[in-house]
């Protein structure tokens, strides 16, 4: 298993460096530049700024020197927000997205866990058609809307929770961002929940545990489950990558200081270190969960050997 | 001599007739394609059959809620005319309306201009002035005027521009730009992946694993540079747009073409000595188009909602050209005051979203007879 983990993320190292290389050039290609204003810069300034940032060097000479940094650990400074480094500002922001990000996917886990066995007991009946409905309803509504009829109806109407803030973290704070973050999963949790419960419930296993007079809560949590979780933990990675490095549209809305709202920023402002510190995180976080997956698979069903 | 009754030949029905009939007997599929039809023909025959255009500014009718009742309502006509009125640089005295017409009354310390008459056609409100009498000394005019009945079912926008036609406009764009770039990311993918999965080998293994790389590269950071490479043009976008999203289907074609070569029938039909041509042809083509056209129907939402997030962003369609994302996300600014502005194109979208799905559902239970 241990060798297994070790060879992955050996593997690891070359897809990294590929997304580095791409990203690099693709935002270097773009036109313009961190220092394009609308209102132009003195060109002296701007060569001075260019020179301090080591921007005035060829291409391939700024690539190799933020490889460099990059395997030093370091990301460089942030060209928009000039007083801090991508590094200090993912420091504070990350954080706060991860927080977030957790408690949106456990919620999402759970509910849409749940919501999915139900769905799967009662196939084809009142519960069933709710749950579909539901879901579909969830994973269609867009995030910008939710968001808006939430802060209108709990915030401005009912005046239960702050409409915008952060509020160093305060609960009634967070809970806005963590629904609206997690009722899109939610509704694929469950959807994909109910489609394998229903697939496992219907296996060879299962009827046998039946024929045996077993419980139906021990034919649904012992063995059911453990089946019908496999679909759902090879959703979970790239969900938890996702939702950890902070939503765009839930950070901009909800007013939170995470890093989800850097990325389109930085991106359109040409910050060439926050963007690609971005990427590298998202990167990095993608990988780190996909093997977190396959080493769950190894745990969920016995039948997967990595040796 | 005896009638032969000739007995119509025994009709197998072909697989594609079988799924045909699981759809129709699907209920929420068939409503959800009757209504999709139903809104493409809306959204692109529409705009033009409503009385308004979706560029035409009323500054009159600046955020006025919808209604199926005419516009101008009674107690709107005393404010526009003053607004008039005070165009005029001159006072209101009095007004009434007689026959369908408004009679106005001003006066002025300075001798009035006929032609201020002008600006009674010139308002959204008011059509057809003409002048009634005027006092000797000038100082007085009375005016009459039409008045224009305006419709706004679904009221209007911040700039006062009609939103059932800016809605039905939003939709043209929307659905089109579904089509378009779900078109371009099934052709790329479909491509793709039945090239990796029927070579195979090698080939399949390189191609793959540039589709795993292109995986992990953030999504969005390469939809803002496209944004940032092609500019506002939008058909140009949403082709890149689709060109990014060609990775599922990649790899979904890419299984099926590998499983498919696999099964007994392909064996059989290459010991009979049918060719690759064939084969492709007769069995990988067939048997790939079910996934294709279940995926197709879940990726046109997904550009759509990509569109809009996009949109909602300000990196998308740029205005006075509107889509529903756009006009989301000005509703959602919106909300407290306007509601109207966010509750009609969010019906519309996710309505069409809802749609979509169903069918998607429905053509994923009729073709794939094992999942069900």
């Amino acid at each position: 298993m241990l060798r297994y983990v070790f060879r992955r993320l050996l593997t690891a190292i070359p897809t990294l460096f590929v997304i580095v290389t791409i990203s690099f050039f693709l935002i270097r290609v773009a036109p313009g530049g961190p220092f394009n204003q609308e209102r132009g810069l003195n060109p002296f300034i701007k060569a001075n700024l260019n020179r301090q940032f080591g921007l005035d060097e060829p291409l391939w000479m700024q690539y190799l020197n933020y490889l460099n940094n990059l395997l030093h650990g370091n990301f460089g400074p942030s060209y928009n927000l000039p007083d801090f480094t991508v590094t200090e500002l993912f420091k504070v922001g990350l954080p706060v997205s991860i927080q977030v990000g957790t408690s949106a996917l456990i919620l999402a886990l759970i509910i849409g866990g749940i919501l999915g066995i139900v769905a799967a007991l009662r196939q084809n009946k009142a519960a069933d058609y709710a749950v579909i409905a539901t879901a579909t309803a969830g994973s269609t509504i867009p995030t910008f809307v939710i968001a808006p009829i939430y802060q209108l109806t709990f915030a401005t109407t009912l005046a239960l929770v702050p409409v915008a803030t952060w509020g160093n973290g305060a609960l009634l704070n967070k809970i806005g961002p963590i629904v609206t973050l997690a009722l899109p999963q939610i509704a694929i949790v469950a959807r994909l929940m109910r489609g394998s419960m229903i697939e496992a419930l219907r296996s060879h296993h299962i009827r046998t545990a039946r024929a045996l007079g077993l419980s139906d809560w021990s034919i649904i949590v012992k063995h059911a489950l453990r089946g019908a979780l496999l679909p759902i933990v090879s959703y979970a990675g790239p969900a938890a990558a996702a939702l950890l490095t902070g939503s765009i549209i839930v950070e901009t809305i909800f007013q939170i200081p995470g890093v989800g709202r850097y990325f389109v920023e930085a991106a359109l402002n040409r910050d060439y270190t926050l963007v690609m510190g971005t990427v590298v995180v998202i990167a990095l976080f993608t990988i780190v969960f996909n093997l977190i997956v396959d080493i769950l698979y190894a745990v969920v069903d016995p039948r997967v050997r990595y040796d | 001599m005896t009638d032969i009754t000739a007995s119509a030949p025994v009709v197998g029905r072909s697989l594609w007739a079988d799924a045909l009939a699981r759809l129709k007997a699907n209920r929420a599929a068939m409503f959800s394609l009757f209504y999709l039809t139903l809104m493409a023909l809306v959204c692109v025959f529409g705009p033009n059959f409503t009385p308004h255009a979706y560029t035409t500014i009323y500054p009159d009718y600046v955020r006025t809620q919808p209604s199926l009742s005419a516009y101008p309502k009674p107690e709107m006509i005393e404010t526009a005319l003053q607004d008039v009125v005070r165009r005029m640089r001159a006072d209101l005295e009095d007004w009434h309306e007689q026959d369908e017409r408004v009679f106005v009354t001003i006066s002025s310390p300075k001798t009035i201009d006929e032609r201020v008459t002008r600006y009674l056609d010139r308002s959204d409100t008011f059509d057809n002035a003409r002048i009634e009498s005027k006092s000797p000394d000038g100082l007085k005019l009375t005016m009459s005027a039409t008045v224009k009945k305006q419709y706004f079912f679904f009221g209007t926008d911040n700039t006062g521009r009609d939103l059932l036609t800016r809605t039905l406009m939003a939709g043209r764009v929307s659905l089109s730009i579904g089509l378009l770039a779900g078109c371009v990311a099934v052709a790329i993918g479909v491509l793709y992946g039945a090239t990796a999965g029927f070579l195979g080998g090698k080939t399949d293994e390189v191609m793959m694993r540039i589709v795993d790389v292109l995986y992990s590269l953030p999504f969005i950071f390469f939809v803002i540079m496209l944004v940032v490479f092609f500019g506002r043009n939008f058909v140009l976008m949403f082709l890149a747009v689709g060109a990014v999203l060609w990775l599922d289907m990649a790899r979904i074609v890419r299984g099926q073409a590998l499983s498919i070569r696999r099964q007994e029938y392909v064996q059989a039909a290459e010991a009979l000595g049918v060719g690759s041509g064939g084969i492709l042809r007769r069995h990988i083509v067939p048997n790939l188009l079910g996934p294709v056209v279940i995926y197709m129907t879940l990726l046109v939402p997904q550009v759509i909602i990509l569109e809009s997030f996009l949109s909602f962003l300000g990196l998308g369609v740029q205005e006075p050209m509107t889509s529903w994302g756009v006009l989301i996300s000005q509703g959602a600014k919106n909300i407290g005051s306007a509601n109207w502005l966010l509750l009609f194109p969010a019906f519309f979208l996710v309505s069409t979203l809802f749609a979509l799905n169903f069918v998607g559902d429905g053509l994923r239970d009729a073709l794939d007879p094992k999942d069900r």
